[in-house]
Order: structure tokens, then sequence, then C-alpha cells
């Protein structure tokens, strides 16, 4: 994969999400109660009544529902790199029913507040975060879906 | 109650932008505290101090600073620090000391000078970090108080001009109060005019960040009869407990609330849990309580706060504030201090600043600003990491 002035596409945090068409959130399940996390638990789980050290890296569901959602109207500070001129873009919080949690994410290039509703489904997507010289960062975004 | 302690004094310095050490605010208010009380500096015997990351080491050691700024006269000293419920737990720790008999008199403090400009994280590449991976995805401490208030639009019908009334409520209240840092009387159409930060949130729904400083003079019932203050506003409760895992609601700084997939394992509100201990051990009801400082960060979330103090049934908190309940004169009377709206936050001054404004209150000596027959107050706050607070004061 790479874009049309042939930079590599890359994660902008590695280990975080799958690559490939469909992706999909990396996290991890615990071997015990069964708990998700995201980001990666790997030594411990924050289950009060559980005293596990071993846990799975699983896929998270690709789908949810909007918990809730806004966008930034500024520019926020650094570590973030903005577009120059600063295009405000739209964030949800969106609940995985399966995995009983929500995830924040950047909801996708063209999709503003008004588009969005809680309870709306949605699917995440790898869409641009910023470039480097060597390369384009990917990250996760939400995505209105069909059904 | 066996386990009250008396609130002899309370002292602050005006909150602004005034760019001077925080030990200088710490000292302006434990002196009009002191002298408020009554009581001499050498009786205190105990400093309990709300600490500042902001401010270098002598922040981390506050309680010692400002106590070494009052002249050291050989008490114990204590800092705490808790983010937004730093002021509470450094309380807290005066009530222990008081309540064990170590100590009949105790200093308890906090200030803050806080940075021009916005407060970035550290640099470099540091996806462990999770305030480093939230901004780096371009999520402000906005985004979740924007989180918070559109979920009250589309599940409440709460509007933007509910969030707007909040503002001018309190800027109304604000403007008579010689502490606050922002004394002008907003309108509708001045919040409607401010610039979108964060969708639907305005520049002028946030509260800002100040320097300020507040402190109480605390002591034993025993004592406080003693010197003829027997009938002193009384710290009823304090509750700092932690989240219940699992979380229910995304917090700063977050990128994902805990699962709820395990057995035997419910989604908790942290905010909805903080007054619950708060009310069992006062041994009171939301529906004794005359009056409530709550920590609106934004507009939106004080309406958030009043559900959570149960003083409203969830999703109602809106037709409260509509029908005049929550300003001054209303039923439940909300923020009289002006709120964060009118002072801007100073993080370990801030919880300390809320009790000061019901201890005014419930002797009456609040002014232009006075609940009529208060005889019951209660606080909250929430910060970062799992802190919290809620104070109950009675008298
Ligand atoms: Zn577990």
């Amino acid at each position: 994969m790479s874009s049309s002035d042939n930079k590599p596409y890359a994660a902008a945090i590695e280990g975080w999400h799958t690559m490939g068409a469909k992706p999909a959130l990396i996290g991890t399940q615990c071997d015990e109660c069964g708990s998700y996390f995201f980001p990666k638990q790997t030594q411990y789980c924050k289950n009060p009544q559980c005293e596990s050290t071993d846990f799975t890296e699983v896929e998270l569901s690709r789908r949810g529902h909007i918990w809730s959602y806004t966008n930034a109207g500024y520019k926020p500070p650094t570590p973030f790199v903005a577009d120059d001129p600063f295009e405000p873009f739209a964030i949800a919080a969106v609940q995985l029913e399966k995995e009983q949690m929500v995830v924040l994410g950047q909801v996708v290039k063209g999709v503003g507040v008004d588009d969005l509703k809680v309870g709306l489904p949605v699917e995440l997507v790898l869409e641009p975060l910023h470039e480097t010289d060597e390369d384009i960062k990917l990250t996760w975004k939400w995505q209105p879906s069909e059904c | 109650m066996s386990n009250e302690i008396a609130i002899l004094g309370a002292g602050m310095h005006p909150w602004g932008k005034w760019g001077h050490n925080f030990v200088q605010y710490g000292v302006a208010a434990a002196r009009e505290a002191l002298a408020d009380a009554g009581v001499p500096w050498q009786d205190v015997k105990f400093i309990s101090g709300g600490a500042t990351m902001r401010c270098g080491y002598p922040g981390y050691v506050a309680g010692a600073s400002i106590a070494q700024a009052l002249g050291w006269q050989g008490a114990e000293v204590n800092t705490s620090y808790a983010a937004c419920a730093s002021g509470s737990q450094a309380l807290a720790a005066a009530r222990n000391k008081i309540l064990a008999g170590e100590c009949e008199v105790a200093l308890v403090v906090g200030a803050d000078t806080t940075p021009k400009g916005f407060l970035a994280p550290a640099g470099g590449y540091r996806p462990e970090d999770p305030d480093w991976v939230r901004f780096y995805l371009g999520i402000t401490n906005p985004t979740y108080f924007a989180l918070y208030a559109r979920r009250r639009m589309d599940l409440y019908g709460d509007t933007l001009e509910d969030f707007a009334a909040v503002k001018v409520k309190n800027s109304l209240i604000g403007s008579k109060n010689p502490r606050a840092r922002y004394r002008k009387c907003f309108t509708a159409e001045d919040v409607a005019a401010s610039a979108m930060v964060a969708d639907p949130l305005r520049l002028m729904d946030i509260c800002a960040t100040s320097d300020g400083g507040a402190a109480l003079i605390v002591s034993s019932m025993e004592y406080a009869r003693k010197i003829g203050k027997g009938n002193a506003p009384r710290v009823a409760a304090i509750s700092t407990v932690t989240p219940t895992f699992a979380s229910e609601v995304v917090e700063m700084p977050d990128i994902a609330t805990d699962s709820a997939a395990a057995m035997g394992v419910e989604a908790h509100a942290y905010r909805a849990s903080l007054p619950v201990k708060a009310y069992e051990e006062a041994g009171i009801g939301p529906e004794d309580v005359s009056l409530a400082e709550v920590y609106d960060l934004s507009t939106a979330l004080e309406l958030d706060w009043i559900e959570d103090l149960q003083l409203a049934p969830r999703g109602e908190a809106a037709a409260l504030l509509r029908a005049g309940d929550t300003a001054l004169g209303g039923k439940i009377p909300v923020n009289v201090s002006g709120g964060l709206a009118c002072f801007g936050e100073a993080v370990p001054a801030q919880a300390l600043a809320q009790v000061c404004e019901l201890t005014w209150q419930l002797r009456g000596q609040a002014g232009d600003r006075q609940v009529e027959g208060a005889k019951v107050g209660i606080t909250a706050n929430q910060g970062l990491f799992g802190h919290g607070s809620s104070v109950i004061v009675t008298r």
C-alpha cells in the first residue's frame, strides 16, 4: 500500500490496530475473567475480582454505536500534527457491544457533527493522521455505516 | 455526630492571572482564615496543604512551603495531591489528625500559579502515556466535556440555550463576588457569539485556569466550644472514593473505558458515586441540601453534577435550571459563588474555595449572594486519574 506521492503508509501508533482491508483495533482479553483491554493490558488485570496475569491478544469489534460525539474546532497542541490550514474534524466515542466498552477516535474526513447522532452505527476504517518525511501515518477513525 | 470537625475560619486570595508565586496566595488566604477564626498562628499544630504540580519542588511540598512562609513554629505538616480533589484530601488529612486527638487546630491551604498558554504534554513518541496518545489523536480537554454535553442534548433534549443559561446564571451571581476573577454579567447572546471550541461547547461554556489561594482553619468541636464557637459550620462528611471497575464514562485522559464484559462486573459512573458516601457519612439525603457548589468545568457539566448529587432525577437538571430553581432564590441554588465559570480553575485551591463559600453561606455572611436559611451545603469535584471528592458542611 502506498500513497499517490509514493510515500508508504505506516501505523501512527504501532501495534494498536491491524493494517488490512477490514481493520480492527488490537486489544487484549483476560484469560481468566474475560475483560477486554484497549490499549492492550498484558501484566495485570484491572478487574478487582481477578488476579490474572495471562492475556490473549484479540481484535476488537469493528462495528459499534455512537455513545457521543463532538469536534475539534481549534488546532490541538502538539504532539498533534495539524494540516495547514487547520481543518476542524469530528470525534466520536463509540460503544462496542461485545466488549462492553467505549473507544474514542476521530471521525473520517468529510463527516461533521451534523451528520452524527447518539446511537448511530459506525465502523472502523483507517485514514491518514499526518505525514512525515518518510511515510504517511495512518490511524483508526469511525465512519457511519450502512446498517 | 462524633466524626465532625468545626470550620472556624475561611480565607481566599482573589482568583486572577496575577503571575505571583503560589506561596504568596497561600499566605494571604491563610492569614485571612486565621483572622476570621480569631486563632493565633502559634495554636495551629497541623498544616495540611494541597500540592501544585506547576511550581517546581516548593509546589510538591506546598504545605511546608506555606508553613515556612507563615513562620516555622514547630507544627506538623502534610501535603496532599489528588488533582482537583487535592484540597478535599488535605482537609481529610486534617480531620483525621483532629479526630485522632493528635491536634486541636489545623490549617488547610491550597494555592496555585498557572502558566500562560496551553499546557501541552511532554514531547517524543510515548504511546504508553494515555495523555500523549489522546493529544496525538487530537483529543483535548474540551473534547471530553463536549462528549458529555452532546450526550445530554441527544438523550435528554438539553439545548445550547440551556448551557448558555448556566453561564448567564453563574456570571450574574459571580459579578457580586469580590473574590471571583470574571465579574462581568454575560448574556446568552455573548455566549452564542463566542467561538465554537468543541461542538456544542463554545469558549464561554468552558472554564479557564487561574491563580488563586484558599484556606480553612478547622478544629475539634471541643476546641470550638472552648473559644465560644460551638455553633460554627461543621464538616459533616468528606468523600474521596475512587471509581469502581468498570468505568462507564470515558474520562480524561483515557482513550477508552474499561470493559464491563466480565461476569459480575457492571459499568459504574464515577461522578454519581462520589456523593453517595458523603450523604451516608453525614446521615442526610439530597432533600436536606440547601445549596451546592459543583465543578462546572463546562456549563453542561453543572447540569450533570446536579443529577449526580441527586438534586434532580437523571435528565431533569435542565428543567430545574429553566424554572430558576438553581439560581439564587430558587429551590436549590447551585454555584452561588459564581462557580468555575467566574473563578477559573486553580487546581489545589478549588475544592477548598468551594468549602469557603459554604462556610460563609452557612454563617449568613455571603452578602448579595446569600442563600436564605442555608443549613446544609455540599460540594463536588472530579479530576484526573480517579480523583474526586464531595464534602458536606452543616450548621
Ligand atoms: Zn481478569
